[in-house]
């Protein structure tokens, strides 16, 4: 699964640790769930969608081609 | 983690406390099971009323540590968690086949001497140490 989340953190200048506070996860979390290592759970999609103000398909795509 | 990262997030902090009472309720039950395992023959001369009451102890101790342990895994994030139940799901599958082949070899004379409990136990805490880090290492 693809993510914008370190486009969309890198827009507002936050770092990963703020936005692991934010989220209630660890750093770790965030830089596996940005480098697309993890896939984060749909409560924890659904809170970072509301974070950042946007829904779930703005922020994660999935990867498998649609034809 | 030292007192000043604890104070930076509450996802922190949260896990500095619970860290803190698993590691207490450890250490009580390491104590515990001390006092049990060597009290018997060095201090009260297998005197079966506080043997009894030094086990019961080890064991209400043993429990609360479970809840600890429980506390603590509760309070981590998803990612955290699974690495820890992965690392937990392999320990006890290795300790399963390990431990009952290691029983195996004594029950068909390949080895002479009397196989312990404590040697599964080792097995599985290493195992579970590896599967952590590699665990970790994986989503780096």
């Amino acid at each position: 699964m693809k993510n914008r989340l370190k486009v969309l953190r890198a827009e507002r200048d936050w770092t990963q640790a703020q936005l692991a506070n934010a989220l209630d996860v660890s750093r770790q979390t965030i830089n596996a769930i940005e480098k697309g290592k993890f896939d984060p759970s749909l409560p924890l999609a659904f809170k970072a969608a509301r974070l950042f103000s946007l829904s779930i398909e703005d922020i994660f795509q999935d990867e498998v081609e649609t034809v | 983690m030292t007192k000043q990262e604890c104070e930076q997030s509450t996802y922190q902090r949260k896990n500095c406390e619970n860290n803190a009472n698993l590691r207490n309720w450890t250490i009580a039950w390491v104590i515990t099971m001390a006092i049990a395992a060597f009290a018997p023959r060095f201090v009260w001369d297998y005197n079966t009323a506080f043997s009894v009451i030094a086990i019961l102890v080890n064991l209400v101790i043993g429990f609360r540590m479970l809840v600890a342990n429980r506390v603590h895994l509760k309070g981590l994030d998803e990612m955290q968690q699974k690495i820890l139940l992965d690392a937990m799901a392999l320990s006890l599958g290795v300790g399963l086949v390990v431990g009952l082949s290691y029983e195996l070899l004594e029950d068909i004379k390949l080895i002479t001497f009397q196989p312990e409990i404590a040697h599964v136990v080792i097995v599985m805490g290493l195992t579970y140490l590896v599967a952590v880090l590699l665990g970790h290492r994986k989503y780096q």
